[in-house]
């Protein structure tokens, strides 16, 4: 029986061991599991929101690409190119298809396309709803070829598996937040992955492929600047510590020259590349590499250190000079357009507060907290300098391209909190270099250490690594402490993965339309005070009806009320938005003339005193004024302040009590009871009575205000009929 | 299945023929139907001939008094009367729905209004004078004097028989026949409200008027005096519903119409005071017979083209026209003038031009779109004293150029687009020559 069963197994055997996989194959198999369970991961946890709520569009800009991104599918690129929306800045009018960014909604039109060529009738909304997810478990993809290229494979997938569910990323990427960034982000690693490959490979077709993928970028948003501007200083950097080669070369000026050249097919960004002060470090860098490469083919053929020298030293002059030069003269003519604002406010913070009210308005433009730091990055804000530590250990150009990366991206991520999103993605790639590095060297310390007995016993063989074991033998409790710091790992990692999953869920699953508060027995209150004011303005008004509303509320009132608005979140014309500004904080007599020259004929305010809701419009009014005052020097902000505060309350003063937005905001509010034991014309936000609760309109009359008073809209009365 | 079609077909016919028939008679801005209301009957005796001469124009009266019980302005929701003659000066209240917010909402829907006051007007008729923009002497007492421009009677009275002659120009209120008497006034006088800018002085006081209590010594300086004092005035309601007040219930009486007259001071006299021509005219004025504008027709396309676009492109040519008609009385003549302007407005008037007339109601303009893109109006703000006020807008789009709208090739950069191909040529022929030429 043993002889037979032996031979049996002897039979198997060879079958058996065809089909177990060599180490490699099982590794790679591991992997590609790894990486498809990741990319599941990624779009999954980013569809909480169409969930819980319906999958629907949320917050501002996106409701603007949704609409944009209908009218391409509609009528087609042509017209989408052409097109002038009457609908928005009214009277001025908008040429959309010249001041926008198409990437985003060239692709959700080429995906429904794609879609509707596979049969699956799906309705382009669906597509918009789904497309940041979607991207975003394209990018796990691209962290992890990244993470190879600069590292290693493990590094890889840590890298892959971090940005994933990172918080920082997920916040602009869940489902329905329909925005440039969903797709941006993609790019912009996109073009860095490809970029340092070329820098790696030294191969043109690399090379051309990081244009392509600049080109995307640049098709798809305004951040196209930080890689316009990052890879000149990294070339700059390498120039600098010495790494210049031929493979830098080549792969910078092709990707620069043919990125540039795409770059200016996109409407919007036009002559920029050549004409604007933002992108003349490109083009400086430019020139000195083809001024270094010179000088090095001098040097070879000089081969005289001497002479080089002196050579060199006329050389540089006269290059620095004829640099100053032209840009001096670019300047001063007006060809080369100075630096924006916007880009101002990134260099220095404080900036915009001094001049652009309109910048430092927009919550999402205000310094980084450390809280949100935290809240954002979690472990990864301690794995970070932890992976600087290694990628400044292995220094290669890969690491030096990411470490640099990094180190910006964090700082503007300081300077502005919508940035956290671009340093997402270096701050995932250098903590996973962190863990997958810690990880590789904890793990072989415990493979020696189990093997150890017959190392040090016998034959001084094995691995590289167990000859280290060995020379760091003097160490105790080694193995003890391995264990302990992996477990230690795995613990912060798994609270990681928690923290991200619970962030997503609480935090940036909420379209912010649609509003959700817990009750007084803990369930779920829906607030759909938005849609409801946009679909009564769609059914009750005039097809031509002109609504005046602050900015932010723009986008959606052409894309789901359908009527006319005077200002919205394209904020291009500065003085247009003061002149509605001027108009919320002037009387009611000196706003009815200003709404009678804007033909306005419906006025929106957001007002939250009822439910709590802390962004409503007289939270915004300071800004308003601002703005307002920034253009039209009679809107002063002492006049609304009591004592450098703001209130609204009794204590308030006069011009407060009484400008548009403030009547608006609280008319009839001073007959309700909004909170058990406080007196009527409690506002809830504020936490104060408020000070005039006797609002008479004269020039406008009520026309609709939503079930939880959140939006309110007037209409305004025509002129007297017998005065 | 023609049997249920034929019935169908004589109504279209029916209605085409009402339709064709309205068109030719030319139905008038307003309806014909005026409520009368009077403190007292004999009103309806003492006033007979003014009455006389609307009923002769085919306005059907009713008279009623002020306090009748029955009164009301509409019913169901639609209005009984198309205008409202307030010859009630001392009514406290009015009978039945009717009150002070009644009759400015009837102005408000459009009706036309003779409203005549006395001395010792009640606050009711002072109510309603000054939600139309007038103000009546606020002494109950107080009559308009003029020691100078007075009409000489046998006696000698108090001078509160006024002789005016200070008539506002328009032949559109007044009549193209010049007023030459002087109109016969006796009664209070007003004040147009100076923020008012609809109301028009029709007859003013000359500066040598004051407004004062004739019976009372003068204790203190009239609060009214001068060429301010205005006899009567018409206001013209933005909705063009028109009012016209008057301090004096006498002035349409058939006394002072049929009375000769003779200013204090002047050697003319005059057989027949100015009254009768001035109320038949203005009461022509008021109830719409002249001086009502209608614009029909507006239309607007590119030069070679005959269809309205939806949009206009910077720099097209455009012609815009529009009839403009003007009631006569009896039928709807061309409106001829040449002052009617259209404005291409977007914020402030892009363009503002003359519009030419073809003497036979069309006016037309052609002009070229400015450069500028945005939502732009046609706009044709026609007010002229004394006519119903015009005010078109019709909002049109203007759209930058398209990207193939622009030149393909522009003809100067000839010599740039042969470097640019020589160049590319002549690398490529060079790269052909460095790699394969050994």
């Amino acid at each position: 029986m043993a002889a037979a069963s032996a031979a049996t197994t002897s039979a198997l055997e060879p079958l058996l061991r065809s089909l177990r996989l060599k180490t490699k194959q099982q590794e790679l198999l591991l992997r590609v599991s790894a990486l498809a369970l990741i990319y599941v991961l990624a779009f999954a946890v980013r569809l909480f929101s169409v969930l819980r709520y319906e999958s629907m569009i949320h917050e501002f800009d996106p409701y603007f690409n949704y609409r944009t991104t209908l009218y391409l599918t509609e009528h087609g690129y042509g017209e989408f190119w052409n097109w002038f929306d009457s609908e928005s800045w009214y009277p001025l009018g908008r040429v959309v298809g010249g001041t926008l960014f198409p990437g985003l909604m060239v692709t959700a039109a080429l995906l429904h396309r794609l879609l509707h060529a596979l049969s699956l009738a799906v309705h382009i909304r669906e597509v918009c709803v789904l497309t940041a997810p979607f991207f975003a478990a394209n990018t796990t993809l691209v962290a992890y070829a990244f993470g190879r290229e600069i590292w290693d494979s493990g590094a890889g997938l840590v890298a892959a598996a971090l940005i994933a569910v990172c918080p920082g990323y997920i916040s602009r990427s869940v489902a329905g937040s329909y925005d440039n960034e969903g797709v941006a982000i993609f790019a912009l690693l996109l073009t860095f992955y490809l970029f340092v490959r070329a820098v790696n490979t030294g191969s043109l077709a690399w090379a051309l492929a990081s244009a392509f993928g600049y080109f995307y970028m640049v098709s798809a948003w305004g951040g196209y600047v930080f890689i316009i501007n990052l890879l000149p200083l990294y070339v700059l950097v390498l120039l600098v510590t010495g790494r210049y080669s031929q493979r830098l070369y080549v792969a910078y000026n092709c990707m620069y020259i043919l990125g540039m050249l795409l770059g200016m097919q996109i409407r919007f960004v036009g002559f920029q590349h050549v004409q604007s002060g933002e992108h003349m470090a490109a083009m400086g860098v430019f020139f000195l590499l083809q001024v270094f490469f010179f000088l090095d083919w001098v040097k070879y053929m000089l081969n005289d250190v001497k002479l080089f020298k002196s050579f060199l030293r006329i050389t540089l002059t006269c290059v620095i000079t004829v640099g100053t030069l032209a840009l001096g003269i670019g300047t001063a003519s007006g060809y080369i357009s100075p630096w924006t604002g916007r880009f101002y406010s990134l260099l220095d913070p404080t900036y915009a507060k001094d001049h652009i009210p309109i910048i430092a308005s927009v919550s999402e433009h205000q310094p980084t907290a450390w809280s949100s730091f935290m809240f954002d990055f979690h472990i990864l804000l301690f794995l970070f300098p932890a992976g600087l530590y290694f990628c400044f250990k292995r220094l290669s150009d890969a690491t030096i391209f990411i470490v640099m990366y990094g180190l910006t991206s964090m700082y503007f991520a300081g300077v502005m909190v919508r940035l956290i999103l671009v340093a997402a993605p270096a701050v995932c790639l250098i903590s996973a270099i962190a863990v997958s590095a810690t990880m590789k060297n904890l793990t072989t310390l415990i493979r020696t250490k189990s093997k150890s007995p017959q190392t040090t016993s016998g034959k001084a063989t094995g691995s590289k690594a167990a000859a280290k074991g060995a020379v760091d033998q003097p160490l105790p409790f080694q193995h003890n402490v391995a264990i302990a710091l992996l477990l230690g790992a795995f613990y912060l990692l798994s609270r990681y993965a928690i923290h991200c999953t619970w962030v997503t869920s609480e935090a940036y699953s909420s379209p912010s339309i649609v509003l959700s508060a817990r009750g007084h027995n803990g369930g779920r209150v829906i607030f759909d005070d938005y849609r409801e004011a946009y679909y009564w303005l769609r059914q009750n008004t005039p097809t031509d009806a002109k609504i005046m509303s602050w900015w932010d509320y723009g986008y959606q009132i052409t894309a789901m009320g359908n009527r006319t608005v005077i200002v919205d979140n394209n904020t291009w014309n500065n003085t247009h938005i003061a002149t509605v500004g001027r108009a919320m904080s002037s009387y009611e007599d000196e706003a009815y003339e200003i709404m009678q020259s804007l033909d306005v004929n419906y006025v929106l305010v957001v007002f939250g005193g009822v439910t709590g809701y802390s962004s409503d419009d007289i939270n915004k009014f300071l800004w308003m004024v601002r703005i307002g005052g920034g253009v039209f020097p009679v809107i002063k902000e002492p006049d609304y302040l009591v004592n450098g505060e703001y209130r609204v309350d009794k204590g308030a003063s006069h011009k407060m009590l009484n400008c548009l937005m403030y009547k608006l905001c609280y008319y009839r509010f001073g007959e309700l009871t909004t909170e058990y034991g406080k007196p009527p014309g409690y506002d809830r936000v504020r936490g104060v009575e408020i000070g005039n609760k006797d609002v008479k309109l004269e020039y406008l009359e009520e026309a609709f205000t939503t079930s939880n008073w959140i939006v309110r809209i007037y209409k305004v009365k025509p002129p007297k009929n017998r005065s | 299945m023609a049997a249920p079609r034929l019935p169908v077909l004589f109504l279209l016919l029916a209605l085409l023929v009402v339709a064709c028939r309205g068109e030719a008679s030319g139905e008038g801005p307003r309806g014909r139907k005026v409520l009368v209301l009077v403190d007292d009957l004999a009103v309806r005796s003492s006033h007979s001939a003014f009455f006389g001469s609307l009923q002769a124009r085919g306005l059907d009266l009713e008279f009623r008094l002020a306090d009748d019980p029955k009164l009301s302005l509409h019913r169901y929701g639609q209005y009984l009367y198309d205008g409202l003659v307030l010859f009630a000066p001392s009514t406290p209240r009015f009978g039945g729905s009717v009150d002070q917010n009644a009759v400015l909402e009837f102005i408000d829907a459009g009706h036309d209004m003779i409203l005549a006051a006395d001395s010792s007007a009640s606050d009711l008729i002072r109510g309603i004078a000054t939600e139309c923009g007038v103000d009546f002497d606020e002494d109950p007492e107080a009559m308009v004097i003029d020691h100078i421009n007075y009409a000489s009677t046998e006696v000698e009275g108090d001078h509160t028989l006024i002789a005016g002659d200070d008539l506002i120009e328009s032949d559109v209120i007044l009549g193209s026949k010049k007023i030459d008497a002087p109109v016969l006034f006796r009664g209070i006088g007003h004040a147009a409200n100076p923020s008012n800018s609809l109301v028009l002085k029709v007859l003013s006081a000359s500066p040598s008027a004051y407004s004062a209590n004739p019976k009372t010594k003068l204790a203190s300086p009239p609060s009214l005096t001068g060429s301010a004092i205005s006899l009567v005035s018409v206001m013209q309601a933005r909705n063009n519903a028109r009012v016209l007040i008057s301090g004096s219930l006498d002035l349409f009486s058939n006394r002072f119409l049929k009375s000769s007259v003779k200013k204090a001071g002047s050697k003319l006299s005059h057989e027949k005071a100015g009254n009768e021509q001035f109320v038949t005219e203005t009461s022509k004025w008021v109830f719409h017979e002249r001086g009502h504008l209608k614009a029909v027709n507006v239309k607007h396309h590119k030069i070679g083209e005959t269809n309205e676009p939806s949009m206009y492109r910077i720099n097209d040519d455009l012609e815009y026209s529009v009839e403009i008609y003007e009631w006569s009385g009896t039928s709807w003549k061309p409106y001829v003038a040449d002052d009617v302007q259209v404005q291409f407005y977007m914020m402030s008037p892009y363009v503002l031009k003359n519009m030419s007339t073809d003497k036979k109601g069309v006016y037309s303009s052609s002009f070229k779109v400015p450069d500028v893109y945005g939502v732009f109006q046609f706009k044709v703000e026609y007010q002229k004293l004394g006519y119903t006020g015009l005010s078109l807008a019709k909002q049109i789009p203007v759209r930058p150029y398209r990207h193939n709208e622009y030149e393909r090739f522009i003809t100067s950069a000839y010599p740039y687009y042969a470097a640019s191909f020589s160049t590319m040529g002549a690398f490529f022929i060079f790269s052909i020559a460095y790699l394969y030429h050994k």
